[in-house]
Order: structure tokens, then C-alpha cells, then sequence
């Protein structure tokens, strides 16, 4: 791949490092990821380019930069050098040089900036290549460098300190008082023994009360024993967007250990795209075996309520589209049960142009809608979405995700569109029958 | 030891090895990278392990609808090489006899006329395929050495093929020895000089693509996602 000698465009670093630490942090992390399957990865491209015209960066922007394989381009070389079967001939006859630390700079705008981790790109490479999930874990190596955007660097910083990057734990009983009081709700709290561990997105603690409670008026409608818990109670983890194993650990037990620790059988998770990729599918890896507690996103549980008939929602009229949030979709398995519900409330659907597996990302997906300095980027790629809604004629957009809901509303105040996208769980609660 | 001698004997008997033990080695080296097994519980309902890596691989076959606008071309120029460079390869009748010396394998030939289709197939699908390598902004970036080597290597045997090609391959193989012995031996090496290169290069990806779409097929079943 062109290896040209550009300088940095942007990026930002964190500690006091020597370039020299930070190069050798991220080898060794890029390293420690070269497992049998990510190996086969690196080894199977045949550079046809097809990943680019899946990738939203490169749609928006027709910037080849942007081509989806090239974002691994440091975490490759590093694999050929010091893990490949042939190693130790690329070192030995210089076939492939050392990721430098200008390098590591260079390509954090497009592990970070211009990458949602959305996959789309896995699904257009012939080679079945996952690329989303390589870009994790290249990510992992920039934040061992301290090379993240300063941005999503505070946020962790945050989450590392508060356990959350909404508010501390401490404070979570009177924000829970606080917003049960503004919506008339019951919500429990540090209960010593429940069967379900309710967890929040960061949103839900602050702009976006609502939805926690609307979770908690189904919640109590059906009559489990739920509770709220100061000692894990945000699921959306600010270390898998990262790269912050440690942090992601770290909220990870949080939730599963508190869970085990009042007898929950279950830990619901909110309408959150990477909380659900990080305990539903990563959790489990920080214990060695299969979880004690089952771990369900807000759509699977909405579409389980319906299904048994635990809850009933009255109908509600006119023509809807629905966004497929990326890691509850695509890297989630719940396109049909995000369907099923909105068939339940009886919603026109009519599907966007590109929808299920293939749908694009909202574009803020994978931490990009936290990083302003993306701002810019992410307001082009949210046109090929905008667009697409506009085409449905559909009078409701609705999604099933926090993160793409405040991408999709950042991104139609920016252009001045007036579409206000919905959550399903909040059309669940506001039309509870019965 | 004349030239084809060489490239008969002692340059085939290297080129194959290092076929054999090259990729032998760089398939064992990635399949004994460490496991990371998946702890988290499948989806209820979901494929199997085995049903998701060969419902993948099947499904990589062909570019999907969304996707199909853009990588039409490359899909259609990809398999009119394939194919046509494995008829050329195992169709053609010297070829057989070459393979049936070496291995005691045979099989019936293809007529020539196919065979010089298919050729002429495969070299057009491989200008093709370069012209779009050197003119493409996304694979003008992507693109490193091994693109070029391997290119390079593809087209250098086709080509001296069609350079000793000049009766129909029943006379060829009637006479029982060649009269053009200086070109077929620069056949034979530039076909070596691909077998030596395969276990280094992209070529691998005849192995590999199994591998690797089988893998993210199994990551997406186990999810409930039908690739």
C-alpha cells in the first residue's frame, strides 16, 4: 500500500510518552490481537478496493483515504512484521518497514475520526474480511500509545473515575428521584435483591430522561422486580468505542457483577448500539465462561413482551421508516425484532433505500458523535442518510439506538431539516394499552 | 543440460517444493495462531458454526444487490479470469500430457478453440484488471508491490504460452517432442517462477478466502445475522 510520507493532518496525544513508548505500547498491543480469525483477516486482502464504496467516509466524500482495508494500514504492517508466517524474512530483508510513531498519527483521524466500526465495509469485501472488528482492535494499540482523540480521552478519563461518563454513582439515586418525580414513574433503586438489573445510556441520566422513563413504566406495567444500582448502572461503554481495554473490563464486570451480586437473572440493556456489542457479545471474555445473567437489548425485550402478550400497545397511525442502528442490526442479529415491534404498533413501514444489513450508519456510531473535531466529516455523512429518509416520503423516522439518535439529531439541526427522529421504546411507552 | 531440461527437472522439482512447503507453512502459521473463542451464548435460532462459515463462503461468490453497481465489473472480470485461466490451465491438451508426466493424472482435453478463447479471455480480463489497478484512485492507494509481482507473474506464463502456440495440440502432442525448445523452457520457468512466488504473494487468497470468510460467518451466526 502507499506508504507516502504525509505529515499528520490532526491528531491528538495524551501523557507524557516518549514517541519511542508510544510506538513500542501499540506494537505490542497490535500484537497481543493477531488471534487465528484476525490473522486470517490480514492475510486474505487482495486489494480490490470494493470495501470503499461500502464505506459512508468515502460515499460522502469520494476521498480514497477513506477506503476501509487502508484505516488498518499500521496494524497490517506491524501483523506481516512480527506475526505473519514469513516475520522474520520481512524483517530480515526490510520487506516491510516499522510503524512509526508519524504513522500512528496519521492514522488516527481514520481509525477514529472516520470510522463508525458500523461493518458495512465486512459486507461488501469478497474475502468476508470483518473489518470493523480489526479496527477495534487496532484502536486498542492507539489508546495503549495515548493517541486518541482528546475528546473521547476525557470521556474515559470520566468513566474510569465515575464509572460512568454521565455522572458518578453516588449521584445515581437522585437523578433516578429526580427524573421518577418529572415523569411520574416509579424508578428503584440499589434494590438488595431484584430479578432484573436495569442499566442506562449516558443520554438517559441527563438530556434524554424520557427514555429512562418509559423504560420504567414498562417496566413496572409487567409487573418484575427491577432495580437500578449505583454500582453499574451505565451500559453504554466508553472503553470498547475507545480502545480501552481496561475501562472496558472494568464497566463490563460492573454491570455483570452487580447483576450477580442481587441475584438478577437478567441485565437489560438500553437503547444503545455499543453497550449492546460490549455486554452482549465481549462480556463474557473477561470471565472466561458463559455469563451467569442474560444480557438483552431494549428491542429484543420490547419485541418479547409484545410476543407474549406481557404487554399490549395500541396502534398508531401513518407511514414510518426505520434507521438500523449498525451493532444492533448489522453486528446484532435484531433487524426482525425491531420489525416486529413497529408491526405490533401498526406503522407503515416503508424501508430507506439501503436497510437491515446493509444500511448505512448514521455516522456517529463508534464514538465518532462524541469527537467534535469530526463534526464536519460526520455532517456529510449524514446526508446519504438524510437523503435516504427524505426519499421514503415516510412521515416518522424511527430507530432503536441513543447514539444514533443524537447523531440524527445533531445532524438535522446542522441542516436545518425538520425530521425528529423517534426511539421505539419511547412509541412502546406512549402507547401502552390497557 | 539444456535449458528445458532444466526447466523440466531440477527448476520444476524446486518450484513445486517451495509450492508445497511455502504455503503449507503460511496456512499452518495463521491456523495455529492462538484461538479466541466466543463465551457469549449464541442467539436461539442460530446457525450452526459450520452452516454460517459455508453459507458465507457461498454468499461471497457474488456481490450483493447494494453493492452490486460498483463491483459488477470486478466481480464479472474476476470469474471470466478464473475460469478462464483454469480452463487453460487444466483444458489444454500439452498441459494434460505435462500433468500426467509429472503426477500420472489424466483427464480429457478441451478442443483448442476453447482453449484459445479462454486464453484470450484471460489475458483481456488481466489488461483489464491492471488498467483498472493503475487507474482506480482507491486501488492506485491501496495497492503495493505484490499486486504488481503477482500481476506480473500471472501474465508472463499466459503470454509465453500463447508465444509457442502454433500448431493445433494433436500434432503437438503426435511429434512427442518439442520444436520449440528454447520458448516452452521460458514457459515452464515463468510458470515455476508463479508457483515459487504463490506461497509469498495474494495468491494465497485460493486457499485463504475459505478460511476468512468462513470465520466472519461464523461471528455473524453465532449473532442471528444470515450473511
Amino acid at each position: 500500500m502507499s506508504t507516502t510520507a504525509q505529515l499528520p493532518s490532526s491528531f491528538d496525544q495524551q501523557g507524557d510518552q516518549s514517541d519511542e513508548a508510544r510506538v513500542e505500547a501499540a506494537l505490542r498491543s497490535f500484537v497481543s490481537e493477531f488471534g487465528v480469525t484476525t490473522a486470517l483477516h490480514m492475510e486474505s486482502c487482495v486489494r480490490c478496493g470494493l470495501c470503499a464504496q461500502a464505506c459512508h467516509f468515502h460515499v460522502a466524500t469520494g476521498d480514497a483515504k477513506y477506503t476501509p482495508i487502508r484505516k488498518l494500514e499500521p496494524f497490517r504492517r506491524t501483523y506481516l512484521r512480527e506475526a505473519s508466517p514469513f516475520a522474520p524474512l520481512m524483517r530480515a530483508f526490510g520487506l516491510v518497514r516499522k510503524t512509526n510513531i508519524a504513522d500512528l498519527q496519521q492514522w488516527q483521524e481514520l481509525l477514529y475520526d472516520s470510522c463508525t466500526m458500523c461493518g458495512r465495509c465486512t459486507l461488501a469485501c469478497p474475502m468476508g474480511i470483518d473489518i470493523a472488528e480489526l479496527v477495534k482492535e487496532a484502536r486498542h494499540g492507539m489508546f495503549k500509545a495515548g493517541l486518541v482523540p482528546d475528546r473521547l480521552a476525557l470521556m474515559d478519563r470520566t468513566a474510569r473515575q465515575w464509572g460512568s461518563t454521565a455522572t458518578p454513582g453516588d449521584d445515581l439515586p437522585d437523578i433516578l428521584a429526580e427524573v421518577a418525580r418529572e415523569h411520574g414513574v416509579e424508578i428503584p433503586c440499589d434494590l438488595e435483591a431484584a430479578d432484573m438489573l436495569v442499566t442506562a445510556a449516558p443520554a438517559e441520566l441527563g438530556e434524554h430522561t424520557k427514555a429512562l422513563a418509559d423504560a420504567a413504566r414498562i417496566l413496572n406495567r409487567i409487573g418484575v422486580k427491577w432495580t437500578m444500582h449505583q454500582a453499574g448502572f451505565d451500559a453504554s461503554n466508553i472503553g470498547f468505542n475507545n480502545g480501552d481495554l481496561e475501562l472496558q473490563e472494568k464497566l463490563t464486570r460492573a454491570l455483570i457483577d452487580t447483576a450477580v451480586k442481587i441475584g438478577a437473572k437478567t441485565v437489560l440493556l438500553p437503547e444503545c448500539g455499543h453497550a449492546y456489542g460490549a455486554a452482549r457479545w465481549e462480556a463474557a471474555r473477561w470471565y472466561g465462561q458463559a455469563l451467569p445473567v442474560r444480557i438483552i437489548h431494549m428491542t429484543e425485550f420490547l419485541d418479547e413482551l409484545i410476543e407474549s402478550k406481557q404487554i399490549r400497545v395500541n396502534k398508531i397511525s401513518g407511514t414510518a421508516t426505520f434507521h438500523d442502528p449498525c451493532q444492533i442490526v448489522r453486528r446484532g442479529g435484531l433487524e426482525a425484532a425491531a420489525r416486529r415491534v413497529m408491526a405490533a404498533l401498526g406503522v407503515e413501514l416503508i424501508e430507506l433505500e439501503n436497510h437491515g444489513l446493509t444500511g448505512y450508519c448514521c455516522g456517529g456510531g463508534g464514538g465518532v458523535v462524541s469527537n467534535q473535531r469530526a463534526a464536519p466529516l460526520r455532517q456529510k455523512v449524514f446526508e446519504i442518510k438524510r437523503q435516504q429518509v427524505d426519499a421514503t416520503g415516510a412521515k416518522r423516522l424511527i430507530t432503536s439506538c441513543g447514539q444514533c439518535l443524537i447523531t440524527l439529531e445533531i445532524g438535522a439541526k446542522n441542516a436545518h431539516w425538520d425530521k425528529r427522529a423517534e426511539s421505539l421504546l419511547e412509541l412502546v411507552a406512549d402507547n401502552l394499552a390497557g | 543440460m539444456d535449458l528445458l531440461d532444466f526447466a523440466r527437472g531440477p527448476a520444476l522439482t524446486g518450484a513445486l517444493a517451495i509450492f508445497v512447503l511455502g504455503t503449507l507453512w503460511r496456512l499452518m502459521g495463521v491456523l495455529r495462531r492462538p484461538r479466541m473463542p466466543d463465551l457469549s451464548p449464541p442467539r436461539a435460532g442460530a446457525s450452526s458454526n459450520l452452516a454460517g462459515a459455508m453459507r458465507a463462503i457461498v454468499r461471497g461468490m457474488w456481490p450483493r444487490k447494494e453493492f452490486r453497481q460498483t463491483a459488477l465489473y470486478t466481480a464479472i472480470n474476476g470469474y471470466v479470469f478464473h475460469i478462464g485461466l483454469a480452463l487453460v490451465f487444466f483444458g489444454y491438451a500439452p498441459h494434460i500430457a505435462f500433468i500426467h508426466r509429472v503426477t500420472g493424472l489424466w483427464w480429457p482435453a478441451l478442443p483448442d478453440w476453447v482453449m484459445y478463447l479462454a486464453a484470450a479471455a484471460t489475458i483481456l480480463s488481466l489488461l483489464l484488471a491492471l488498467l483498472f489497478r493503475l487507474t482506480d484512485p482507491v486501488r492506485k492507494m491501496i495497492s503495493n508491490a505484490d499486486d504488481m509481482i503477482t500481476w506480473t507473474l500471472i501474465f508472463l506464463p499466459v503470454v509465453t504460452g500463447m508465444a509457442v502456440l502454433s500448431e493445433p495440440s494433436a500434432t503437438v502432442l503426435a511429434r512427442g517432442h518439442a520444436i520449440y525448445p528454447g520458448p516452452l523452457a521460458v514457459h515452464l520457468l515463468t510458470l515455476e517462477l508463479l508457483l515459487i512466488w504463490f506461497p509469498f504473494g495474494k495468491l494465497m487468497h485460493a486457499f485463504l478466502f475459505m478460511f476468512s470468510r468462513g470465520a466472519t460467518g461464523m461471528r455473524f451466526s453465532h449473532r442471528g445475522v444470515d450473511l
